[in-house]
């Protein structure tokens, strides 16, 4: 026998579905497995938005998101499908290149051009967190640049990962540096 | 952003069972979702224009007893004339009596829904009253009359 329980949770999910359908979802969540642990994936209307790792806290992730950008948060994986096959390839060692539009909303002014530069690191290249910042426009602000990676609101595809010291000393990472290394072997920067 | 709206996700796996719990016994089983689902987007609609976050079930209730009333209305002027339909057999809400329920859908609107308020949901007066925009004592007084009714036929 179903009871009041079960019907209130399929009565939920047809709601969240026809939210989405209806245009009402301004921030679509899921949860990702991946061989590094679960991720939070957030995406708007303009694109993903943040990926979380499970360093940190989910409650506090989608409660930052719904202050920061819109409370209108709705746990729909079908909007996330694109982030979840191309996170997957990437994982195989299958994609070297995402292909996803981003929404850079959460980030302004200077950090928000060294996210855009570190962006454009290929796959299996590393770079420093002096050059990063002379390339966002200030040589001299590489600490800066550091901390504006360790905000990162999405990780793995704004590949902060990729940004190490100078003279190879790995850095800090916001997902723990065991997982930075990984992702360096993975693509091959590391040996 | 100057209101702290938790992300509506939270709201809808908080309140989802008191909303249809309450529409499960105001207005039954077969009607339940259809009013469920507009409950929640007029809810979402209206979400970021809250001017605060308190009280966010009283508010989704507030919405649900409106949705609630609309279907009532609507069967009215649907109204066929035909022998009476068998409902499905009730599916209690929580571990209420089936029997009782499908009582209860029988009272007056009004009384049905301060009904439902008080005895699915274990709302207080007060929030009953902020729910139906009504004072607290009418809330009392459709609760006692309702109550009443279901003793006259010799349940509760």
């Amino acid at each position: 026998m179903t009871t009041i329980h079960d019907e209130s949770e399929a009565s939920a999910r047809r709601f969240a579905a026809r939210a989405v359908d209806d245009g009402l979802v301004d921030i679509a969540y899921t949860t990702l497995d991946t061989p590094i642990g679960p991720f939070l994936a957030a995406a708007t209307a303009r694109g993903l938005v943040r990926l979380a790792f499970r360093t940190e806290d989910s409650g506090e992730v989608l409660d930052d998101l719904a202050h920061r950008l819109s409370p209108r948060v709705l746990e729909a994986p079908t909007r996330l499908e694109s982030v979840r096959r191309q996170l997957d390839e990437y994982f195989e060692g299958r994609r070297r290149q995402f292909d996803l539009t981003l929404d850079w909303s959460l980030t302004t002014g200077f950090r928000r051009r060294v996210l855009r530069t570190t962006a454009r690191i290929p796959y299996g290249e590393v770079s420093t967190y002096g050059r990063v910042a002379a390339r966002a426009g200030n040589g001299r602000a590489a600490r800066a640049a550091g901390s504006a990676l360790g905000s990162n609101p999405i990780p793995i595809v704004v590949p902060c990962h990729r940004v190490v010291r100078t003279g190879g000393n790995l850095g800090g990472y916001g997902g723990g540096l065991d997982v930075k290394e990984w992702l360096l072997r993975l693509e091959g920067a590391l040996l | 952003m100057s209101v702290a709206l938790p992300p509506f996700q939270r709201l809808l796996d908080t309140y989802a069972e008191d909303v249809y719990g309450f529409l499960h016994a105001t207005v039954g089983a077969t009607e339940a979702d259809d009013c469920f689902q507009e409950t929640f987007l007029a809810a979402l609609r209206a979400y970021p224009r809250l001017q605060h976050g308190d009280n966010l079930r009283s508010w989704l209730l507030t919405i649900a007893h409106r949705k609630a009333i609309d279907a009532h209305r609507a069967r009215g002027r649907r109204a066929v004339p035909v022998a009476e339909v068998p409902e499905r057999p009730a599916k209690p809400p929580r571990d209420v009596d089936p029997e009782l329920w499908s009582a209860v859908r029988v009272l007056p609107p009004k009384q049905r829904a301060a009904v439902a308020h008080r005895f699915v949901n274990d709302l207080p007066y007060r929030d009953i009253a902020v729910v139906m925009s009504c004072s607290e004592d009418a809330a009392r007084q459709s609760v006692r009359a309702g109550l009443a009714t279901l003793r006259e036929r010799g349940l509760r």
